[in-house]
This record gives C-alpha cells, structure tokens and sequence, in this order.
C-alpha cells in the first residue's frame, strides 16, 4: 500500500520532473491573480467613485451609465464566456501574450465586483461624516479621500479578501484559452500518467494553502486597522 | 442688550422644499450680526435645524438669498468650501471622525484646508484642548470619550478653523442629563468671548441666560423674534405661548 503510494507519487512528480508543470503553473496562477487583482482594485474604485458620487450629487450622468452598462455586462455572464470572448474575438486577429488576456479578463470581471463592494462600503458611512467634512471646508474629493474613503475601506475589508480569494480560485478556468496555469498544469500531469488521484489532490491542496495564507494576511491586516476602534 | 455689530449674515426670503412636497422653509428673512448669540427655538418640524443647515449650504434653498460677509453664497459661482471655513458647525451627534485621534480630529482641517504646517496646527490644538481640559485626550479616539466630551472636542474642533461664526445643531440633544452642563459651559464661555453665535436648542435656560436674540419657528417660518427676557415673559404670538407653555 505505501509502495504503491510511493511509486505512484514518483511517477507523477518526479518523473521526468512532472513537478515543474505545478510550480511553473503556481507561477502563472500568481501572476494573473496579482495583476487582476490590482486592475480590478483600480476598475472598482473607479466605478464606486462614479456611482457614488452619482448617487450622492446627481453629477456625471454618462459616466454612471456606462459604469451601470459595464456592472449588468460583467456581473450577468460568466467569467469564462468573458474570458473566451476576450481571447478569441477581442484578440483574436492580434498576437497577444495569454497571461496578458486572462489578466485583462480576471481584472474586468473583478472589478465589477469590487466596485460594488467599494460603493457598499461608502453607503455604510454615516452622512454626518460627509457632513462634518465639508462644514470644516474641505471639498468633495477631500472629504471623500481623508474622511470617508479610509473608514469605509475598513468596513469592506472582509468583503475584499473574499473578493480575491475567489479571483485566486477563478483563475483556474484559464485553461480554457490553452494558459498553463496551476489547474492545467496538474491536468497535464493527469494526461500523461493516467492518475487522477495524485495530481488533482495536489493542485486542491496548493490552492488551499494558498487560500488559507491569504486569509490569514487579511485577517491581521483587519486587526490592525481595528486598533483605532477600541 | 441691543447688539450694534456689522450684519455677519443676511438671509433673504428663503425656501426650501424637499422632494417636491415637504415645505421645509416658508420664505425666512433674517440678519445675524456680529458678536449676537441668536438662539432659535420651536416644535420640531418647524424648519429650524433645516435653517440652520441652510446657512452653511448644507441645506441648498430652493429659493432666496444668503449673504455671509456681503458674499451671496448661495450663488452658483461662489466658492462655497472657503465661505464655510470661516463657519464652524456643531452637530447633535458630533460628528467626529471615529479613525483619527483627537489630536487629528483637530488638526485635520487646519493642515489640509488652511495649509498650517503639522507643527503650528497640533500646537494651536493643545492650546484649544487645554482651553475645555481634555489635554489628556490627545492621542485617545473618539469611542474612548464620553458624550460631553466628545461635544466638547466637536466645538473645539470647529474653533481651529478660527471661524467668524459658530452654528450650533440641538448640541446637548443626544448627551446624558448629567453632560448637558459640560457643554452649555463651554458654550457660555465662547458667547462670552464675543463668538457669534446660531444656535437651535431645546435649552431654554441657555435661551434665555446667553442668548441676545430668541427667534421662534414654526411651520417654516420665523414666526417672533426678540430679546430673550421679552421672548419669555410677553410673547406675542399664540402658537409662541402654546409652545412654551408645553416646554417651560
């Protein structure tokens, strides 16, 4: 039983240095995330900023419309289809790197989600904060940037490391545009050992370490803003 | 006492409506001289606080006028952020910014707004927390202060930005009896330093010790104004004497 275990996981990692299909995927994985990640904290902020100040002044009309065209668009299909349609008919005739594509794609979608949890977090704010602010002089961005913005960061906070956890975990459907990222490279594996066992473990696991790291990083990252809450 | 001071505030003909139905302010004409404590008294719903709020802008009139050192700023052109620099405004529920000390609280707007380096601000700050004794308070947050302290630290704030005059929002409304005192003290103090002051309570005894000027609301519209002693013993209107037969 341990035998087979053992020269099982040989046949599956360290023959012909399979193992390099799951880190060279991890690599690819990490850097989609980080880079959607980031686009999708700047799409997000962007289109909150937008809305709410929609909301709150009636200003920026267009703006508002194409960001309410762009969340209906994102949040009613599926990340893949977007993927795929990125790949195939907005890129289709260029000569574009994948990583590049599954970014733009992970980045737009997040973003989406983002932006509503930026705006949630705005909402949350007591008027009278906003109020307090532009009785003291400051203007509208002003307030916003050193009164509003940073509590209401705080408040979403939770909502955002779930926000990237999911993109972590979304990003495995890149396999769709023939991207080797960790999932297809764990498939790779599959398909040339005949196992599915070892390698689709292996895959759930790194991506629960990974999970449960990053959960542990916005936990402390909480802690530590709450200090002010007392 | 008869206040001689140059107009800090002139309000013409003022309405507002909400939402198209709520007649909030029913055509109010005023004018706040410099060094008054005007004190604005009424059933709730009469407008007042929608007044007051009226003054900075917070409330935009639907209609009419509201000159604030000769400047209409209720015209669209105007600059509103520097005109309320100079108008510090006290909230019922104080409003202090609950991620910022107490220090920061204060000096957040004189560094941001007036451009005063960190130094001079937090300086000027201390002195001002000496002033209501919380300079122990300095570096707690909001949540660690009591009600009346942290009205106290509300005041104080307005006071950094050296405003010309102070409105006041049924301050004592949401504190516990015994913190009520706390702040008409202070208040006293800056009334008696000759601050100009706008204040909407429910305090009659504050009306009547501080105030220069009591005004009556209701239903949109000022419906008396006098000196407090005249207010309190000979009022004219009948709504006037209802009102303070019920709150007296």
């Amino acid at each position: 039983m341990l035998q087979d275990l053992q020269s099982k996981f040989i046949n599956n990692f360290i023959a012909e240095d399979r193992w390099k299909y799951l880190t060279d995927g991890l690599v690819v994985t990490l850097q989609i995330t980080l880079c959607a990640v980031i686009l999708g904290i700047v799409l997000g902020f962007l289109v909150a900023i937008v809305r709410s100040t929609h909301d709150r002044t009636g200003k920026l009309k267009i703006l508002n419309a194409l960001c309410n065209l762009y969340l209906t668009v994102i949040r009613g299909t599926p990340v893949v289809v977007q993927l795929l349609i990125i790949y195939f008919v907005i890129f289709g005739s260029t000569d574009i790197s994948k990583v590049m594509v599954a970014v733009l794609a992970f980045g737009i979608n997040s973003g989406a989600y983002v932006a509503e949890i930026f705006r949630s977090g705005i909402m949350s704010i007591d008027n009278g904060q906003f109020e307090a602010g532009r009785s003291l002089g400051f203007n509208y961005r002003q307030t916003m940037f050193y009164i509003v913005m940073p509590q209401a960061f705080k408040n979403v906070l939770p909502a955002l490391g779930n926000e990237f956890i999911s993109l972590l975990k979304e990003t495995s459907v890149s396999g769709y545009i023939a991207l080797q990222d960790l999932t297809k490279g764990g498939d790779i594996i599959r398909s040339r050992t005949y196992d599915a066992f070892m390698p689709l473990i292996a895959v759930a696991l790194i991506y629960l370490v990974m999970v449960l790291v990053f959960s542990r990083l916005v936990g402390l990252l909480e802690r530590r803003l709450r200090n002010s809450d007392h | 006492m008869i206040t001689n001071g140059e107009v800090l505030i002139r309000v013409e003909d003022v309405h507002k409506v909400f939402g198209g139905a709520l007649h909030a302010l029913n055509g109010v004409t005023t004018e706040i001289r410099k060094g008054e404590v005007v004190v604005i008294v009424g059933p709730s719903g009469s407008g007042k606080s929608t007044f007051l709020r009226s003054l900075n802008l917070l409330e935009v009139p639907s209609s009419g006028h509201i000159y604030f050192e000769g400047v209409d700023i209720t015209d669209k052109k105007v600059d509103i952020d520097k005109h309320r620099q100079k108008m510090g405004m006290v909230f019922q529920h104080f409003n202090l910014f609950p991620h910022k000390t107490i220090l920061e609280n204060i000096t957040l707007a004189p560094i941001k707004v007036r451009r005063k380096s960190k130094e001079e601000a937090e300086k000027q700050a201390m002195e001002l927390l000496q002033l209501v004794g919380l300079e122990e308070k300095a570096h707690s947050y909001p949540s660690q202060l009591s009600g009346g302290q942290k009205q106290r630290i509300a005041i104080v704030r307005s006071l950094a930005m050296e405003p010309d005059v102070m409105l006041f929002d049924e301050p004592t409304s949401a504190l516990d009896p015994e913190m009520v005192g706390e702040v008409l003290d202070l208040m006293k103090q800056l009334a008696k330093d000759g601050m100009t002051m706008v204040v909407v309570t429910h305090e009659m005894g504050f009306a009547r010790e501080v105030g220069t000027r009591v005004i009556f609301m209701d239903a949109g519209q000022i419906r008396e104004e006098a000196e407090p002693e005249e207010f309190f013993t000979d009022p004219k209107e009948p709504r006037l004497r209802e009102f303070l037969s019920k709150v007296l």
